[in-house]
């Protein structure tokens, strides 16, 4: 309730300073009227796309892998003659990884920039802080990988008309590991040890207890650590005198690196699991390569997938960027296929005929699974299960809802 | 077996929390100023040592001592710049002037790094010692030791030194150990070297222990050692480092009857209590301010 309060009280300090941004632009167009003709002209030949994202701050490695995802995406889009011979422009704007700041980003893109178009931040929190601009100016919005389910459907059930998603939502990860968990390990007796500073870890164990007591599993330990915690040992401590045969982690790879670290060295040898949270190289960096071995993650996508298109895609995003693309890079560039898609579809650039476009999406095949809009603006795809090998991220299966 | 564990647990993370406050202490008992860009110079500490160890390729040992060494003339730097001049204003100009200065530090360090983390790279041998069921890594005995030697050098600075002996005279009365030939300056800069390279020292050695490193993980470690030097007695060293520990074991001792949310408020609930109850803290004499 009180998040609730501070957001409005957000936006609407920034509904007053975006009427002092419109009432200046509408002054210095008076000013000259030429110049303005000018820029609607160039508009005509090229769609803006705008990328609020972080690039900076504490999630920065999910940002700056879902803009280069992107750039890949549309200078072969361009490469090709665009939507209808119009290029795309992207348009990054760095939110620093922060609320606040995300609700700038968007509302400078909204009355700036002109955006046909947005792509939205990686994480939940900061999406959710952009979704009232989105709807407000009535621009279509993706995120690449905010996975709670808040961030398309309101605490009172209705839908955020203007905001869709790329990657499937939470409670199907915390599903998919359950099942895993009991299905292809066995285990019995599980553990949760989760990020209590966030929404998405918080859904995340949520559906995962629903699931594996549904399985017939028992939950023997249920913690909760907060962002920014460095000592784990005493919580682990805890967690490991009940003797659990697997421990869902669910949380980003800042802490759970030093929690994997850390159980490790206080001898816990039981298989640890978590989401694509995890899926950063500075992980391996944090918790060890030997630590993080027995450890798995449900994630969008693998680049040792055998698909063909997988393949293409990998091999076009090393050509160009001299590194393996993760999950974060593939969403990066379906979220721009999905928008291009859906503006073809709607042959024009309105925001409201491409929203229509985007919640009719059916059976679009992308890098991260094929997949169709859902009355939620969820889409129905796939799941991919990673194990941690030596350090690498192995292949190990994929699961479907 | 658990109960050994957790209080293992408790004095890693307590002897951390010591050796930042007994730079506190130490300063706050000569010039009665609470230092808060201490826990400031205890991260870069943790960056000078990150760096010795990646660029210079140097082992533990010598990244400890050069990062001491280092963060003594920080320390030093740091009381000629900014508190030197505020000696004779009041003590709330000078408190403010900390926190200024902590926040310089902190945001000078992000505008040229940038705010992202770092990762120590292994630098000390780890493996898990089975003591009675305990498994106790060889890094955490390796810590300690460390930590137990660096305070036993400085009781041996405070009380064997003609450097230490300066030092008492003046916290208990500058003006008269002025009169006595001490220069108090110089006593002074002694204090705020040997505080920062202690804060130093837990720098790197934080950085070996967690591995994470970032521009901004000075202030809660820099708070908890506040905590711990009040709940010792302010001024007081030895208090500095049973107060360390004692908090140390106590937040360990709530996260493991379950309740890790509120390790956080532990801390400061002890502090608001020891101010209430006994502003003094536990070693610290009971004697009223000389006006």
């Amino acid at each position: 309730m009180a998040e609730k309060r501070t957001l409005k009280r957000f936006a609407s300090v920034f509904l007053a300073s975006s009427l002092i941004v419109g009432a200046l632009a509408a002054c210095s167009g008076k000013e000259g009227t030429s110049t303005a003709g000018n820029t609607s002209g160039e508009s005509s030949d090229v769609i803006k796309i705008g990328a609020n994202l972080e690039l900076s701050g504490s999630v920065a490695s999910y940002g700056s892998s879902i803009g280069q995802g992107a750039e890949l995406a549309v200078e072969e889009i361009n490469a090709a003659g665009g939507i209808d011979g119009k290029k795309i422009e992207l348009v990054k704007v760095d939110n620093k990884s922060d609320n606040a700041e995300a609700t700038n980003a968007a509302v400078k893109l909204a009355t700036q920039e002109k955006v046909v178009a947005m792509i939205a931040p990686a994480t939940s929190g900061n999406v959710i802080a952009t979704t009232q601009i989105a709807n407000q100016y009535k621009i279509p919005t993706v995120t690449a990988s905010g996975t709670a389910p808040n961030v398309t459907e309101n605490e009172d059930g209705s839908i955020n008309e203007f905001v869709f998603r790329t990657c499937f939502i939470d409670p199907f990860q915390g599903i998919v590991a359950a099942n895993f968990a009991t299905k292809e390990l066995g285990a019995k007796n599980v553990a949760i040890y989760a990020d209590n500073a966030s929404d998405y870890a918080k859904g995340l164990a949520a559906s995962f207890k629903e699931q594996i007591e549904a399985n017939g599993g028992t939950v023997v330990a249920e913690e909760a650590y907060v962002a920014d915690d460095t000592d784990f040992n005493s919580t682990l401590t805890r967690i490991k005198s009940a003797n659990p045969d697997f421990i869902f982690i669910p949380g980003y790879y800042e802490e759970v690196g030093l929690i994997v670290k850390q159980a490790r060295e206080l001898g816990i040898e039981a298989p640890l699991m978590g989401a694509d949270g995890w899926d950063s190289p500075t992980l391996v960096e944090l918790a060890g390569s030997e630590a993080l071995n027995n450890t798995f993650i449900t994630n969008h996508y693998s680049s040792q997938d055998p698909d063909e298109t997988i393949q293409g895609f990998v091999k076009a995003f090393e050509g160009k960027n001299n590194e393996s693309p993760n999950a974060f890079h593939a969403l990066g560039y379906d979220t721009v296929y999905f928008i291009k898609d859906a503006i073809e579809r709607a042959d024009s650039t309105d925001g409201e005929a491409i929203q229509k476009a985007l919640a009719e999406t059916k059976d679009l095949s992308l890098i991260t699974g094929t997949f169709s809009v859902d009355e939620k603006h969820n889409p129905v795809k796939s799941a991919t299960v990673l194990e941690y090998v030596d350090g690498e991220q192995k292949f190990n299966s994929k699961v479907n809802p | 077996m658990e109960w050994i564990q957790q209080l293992v647990n408790g004095i890693s993370v307590g002897s951390i929390y010591a050796l930042i406050a007994l730079g506190y202490t130490m300063v706050y008992g000569i010039i009665k100023l609470i230092n808060f860009a201490h826990g400031d110079v205890f991260m870069l500490g943790a960056f000078i040592g990150f760096f010795a160890i990646t660029r210079w390729d140097v082992g533990f040992l010598p990244a400890l001592i050069i990062s001491m060494v280092l963060c003594a003339i920080i320390g030093v730097i740091i009381e000629r710049v900014a508190y030197k001049r505020l000696r004779s204003a009041t003590r709330i100009a000078a408190l403010i002037t900390a926190i200024g200065v902590s926040f310089l530090i902190e945001y000078t360090m992000i505008f040229f790094r940038g705010p992202g983390l770092e990762t120590y790279p292994e630098v000390l041998p780890n493996t898990s010692i089975d003591v009675f069921g305990v498994s106790v890594s060889s890094k955490s005995i390796l810590i300690l030791i460390v930590t137990i030697i660096l305070m036993i050098l400085l009781q041996f600075i405070v009380h064997k030194t003609k450097i230490g002996k300066a030092m008492r005279a003046v916290s208990l009365d500058a003006d008269a150990a002025r009169l006595m030939g001490i220069n108090v300056d110089n006593t002074i800069s002694a204090t705020f070297a040997i505080g920062s390279a202690l804060a130093g020292a837990a720098g790197v050695i934080f950085g070996a222990y967690y591995t994470r490193i970032e521009p901004l993980m000075g202030v809660l470690p820099g708070l908890k050692a506040f905590i711990a030097a009040v709940l010792g007695g302010i001024g007081n060293i030895p208090g500095a480092m049973v107060g360390g520990l004692v908090l140390g074991v106590v937040e360990t001792v709530v996260s493991a009857f379950g309740f890790s949310l509120w390790r956080d408020a532990a801390a400061f609930i002890i502090l608001i209590l020891i101010l209430i109850l006994k502003p003094s803290g536990l070693f610290g004499k009971n004697t009223r301010e000389k006006v």
